[in-house]
């Protein structure tokens, strides 16, 4: 018997304060955008209200002064192949020690979670000499391998959980019919573990996306900048030009918000799930 | 025998495939960094001159003795901290209570309250220095509240509460995806039971709903502090630190350290008492409330 929720004016009510709450929330988002089309006197004399007339022109110089295109690319190529390399690396780790929790492997997984309370500004520091004296220091590459890097403590903790509940009757059928570990792991296994790796690519995508200071501190080459780079060498630049100044940020900031929508299903749902768990 | 001896070397080569690069990638980028910082915080390191000479205590004294930055920003860090965990989980809490009811738009105004966190800490800080100084005067301008009409990012007091409000605007979406799961998991039976009792509302929120989800609590509580503990981007891209240092955070003031003031040696003793800090308080956190955890 599903009982029918009544749609009653405390309901009401309530909706109403919901919106006015995403109202507010929404201001900001708002400032930005009506502010980027304007031009700067326009700007400077009425912040709040509708642009006097809509000026694409800062959009189209600040593509070209923050070399949109570049950290576009730079900032996508990060996050694709550190992605790639953390599934690859933290499931297989994670499978090994669910089958074969030796004392060893044990002790490893120990490390690997407990690495998660090391704030990353404490080993910054020696992680820069680290990182020089094994080339990785302004690449691509070497920012990659570093994401790899702080990346496996939380990957592997949650494909432990999850393996942990997958049977392993499934595996020793397919030993039988002649596959070996490795065929097991990537023709069986790798496949059931879609729902976790969907929900780790998403929560390492956004971290890595948004990375400021990791990156901040391996590329110094301006062609390497990824967006936060190149927003705060361009907000450097131009701190007064609010003109400019917007129209960068709201570059930098759609394809992460476009990003969400599309994801906000599988996000949402992915939040819950490592919360759960943690 | 051939056979074990194969089977053995099998069995290394596997634990060898499957566990090595993740083991090898930890191992360079977070286990040989750490360890390295406990030596460094003992000398006095400037990242140039490759001659290194300890200095046992030294950069520890100097920390707590003198250096005043230091302990504004662990003041100011600390601060912080208790007004943005107070806040974003009360604001996080309460929006998941909103949207836990029997609402027509409960799903779109979810997406608006995560949409913030999806953000960078860098870009929003950026965003909200615009609106701290432009769209705040502006509305002042039209609606004469004086709210809007303070030097926002102008003195201490005011940019620190400036700094905790970009905090909760950004964070409690993701708290409140947390406490909705862990209020729809609240019995249905048990809260129908509560009611045909004659419980009133603030009472099944005090005496069901609450203790209930008290293992989402923790999960919260461990989240924001960590977070607020570590904040950085916005802090550089809001204020600066300033006014004059006043909401520099721990981790600011390491990275000014160590990269602009060229002392590794004293900040990495700086990033290992702020280790030790963190580490110790947030264990605490998981250990208290992890006892106020009770079963359905």
């Amino acid at each position: 018997m599903k009982e029918r929720i009544r749609y009653t004016p405390r309901l009401f009510g309530l909706e109403v304060l919901g919106l006015l709450i995403g109202l507010i929330f929404l201001i900001p988002f708002y400032f930005v955008g009506i502010n980027s089309v304007k031009s700067f006197g326009d700007l400077l004399n009425n912040a709040a209200g509708w642009p006097a007339e809509f000026r694409l022109d800062n959009y189209t110089r600040v593509w070209d002064i923050m070399r949109f295109p570049r950290a576009f690319t730079n900032s996508f190529l990060i996050t694709v192949f550190s992605n790639i390399g953390l599934i690859v690396i933290s499931s297989m780790a994670a499978y090994r020690m669910v089958r074969n929790p030796s004392r060893f492997n044990m002790i490893l997984l120990f490390l690997f979670v407990s690495a998660m309370v090391i704030p990353f500004q404490s080993i910054m520091i020696p992680l820069v000499k680290v990182a020089s004296e094994l080339n990785l220091m302004n690449s691509i590459w070497g920012l990659v391998i570093a994401y790899f890097g702080f990346g496996v403590s939380l990957n592997i903790f949650l494909f432990h959980g999850f393996i942990k509940s997958i049977p392993k009757e499934i595996e020793e059928s397919a030993v039988v019919d002649g596959c070996s570990p490795y065929g097991v792991f990537w023709r069986i296994v790798f496949p059931l573990l879609k729902p976790m790796t969907v929900t780790i690519v998403l929560l390492n995508s956004l971290w890595i996306w948004n990375d400021f200071l990791l990156p901040l501190l391996f590329l110094y080459d301006p062609e390497l900048r990824t967006i936060p780079l190149a927003t705060y060498s361009f907000f450097g630049q131009y701190t007064k030009q609010w003109d400019l100044a917007l129209a960068g940020l709201v570059m930098g900031i759609t394809p992460i918000i476009i990003f969400f929508l599309l994801m906000q299903k599988h996000i949402i749902a992915g939040i819950t799930a490592g919360s759960v768990k943690g | 025998m051939d056979s074990a001896n194969n089977r053995r070397l099998a069995a290394r080569l596997q634990q060898l495939v499957f566990v090595g690069p993740a083991t090898l990638f930890f191992t360079l980028i977070v286990i040989v960094p750490f360890l390295l910082s406990i030596y460094y915080a003992f000398t006095n390191w400037n990242g140039v001159t490759s001659t290194i000479t300890w200095v046992g205590f030294d950069n520890y004294k100097q920390i707590i003795m003198e250096d005043e930055g230091f302990r504004t920003s662990f003041w100011f860090t600390a601060r912080y901290t208790i007004a943005a965990v107070f806040f974003t989980n009360l604001v996080g809490f309460l929006l998941a209570l909103l949207l836990t009811q029997a609402l027509k738009t409960s799903n779109f105004l979810r997406t608006i309250f995560f949409l913030p966190n999806v953000i960078g800490g860098l870009l929003l800080g950026f965003i909200w220095s615009f609106i701290f100084v432009k769209g705040f005067a502006a509305v002042g301008e039209l609606t004469n509240i004086g709210f809007f009409q303070l030097p926002w990012l102008g003195t201490s007091a005011t940019a620190f509460w400036g700094i905790v409000i970009v905090t909760v605007w950004q964070l409690s979406g993701y708290l409140m995806v947390i406490y909705i799961a862990a209020i729809m998991n609240v019995p249905k039976e048990l809260l129908e039971a509560a009611r045909i009792d004659g419980a009133t509302r603030l009472q099944l929120l005090r005496s069901i709903i609450v203790p209930l989800i008290m293992p989402a609590v923790t999960v919260c509580l461990f989240l924001t502090i960590s977070w607020s503990f570590k904040v950085f981007d916005l802090n550089l891209s809001l204020t600066k630190g300033g006014p004059f240092g006043s909401t520099e955070s721990v981790a600011l003031n390491i990275y000014q350290e160590a990269f602009r003031n060229n002392r590794y040696g004293v900040g990495t003793a700086k990033a290992l008492i702020f280790f030790i800090i963190v580490a110790t308080i947030t264990m605490l956190q998981v250990y208290f409330t992890k006892k106020k955890e009770v079963e359905a």
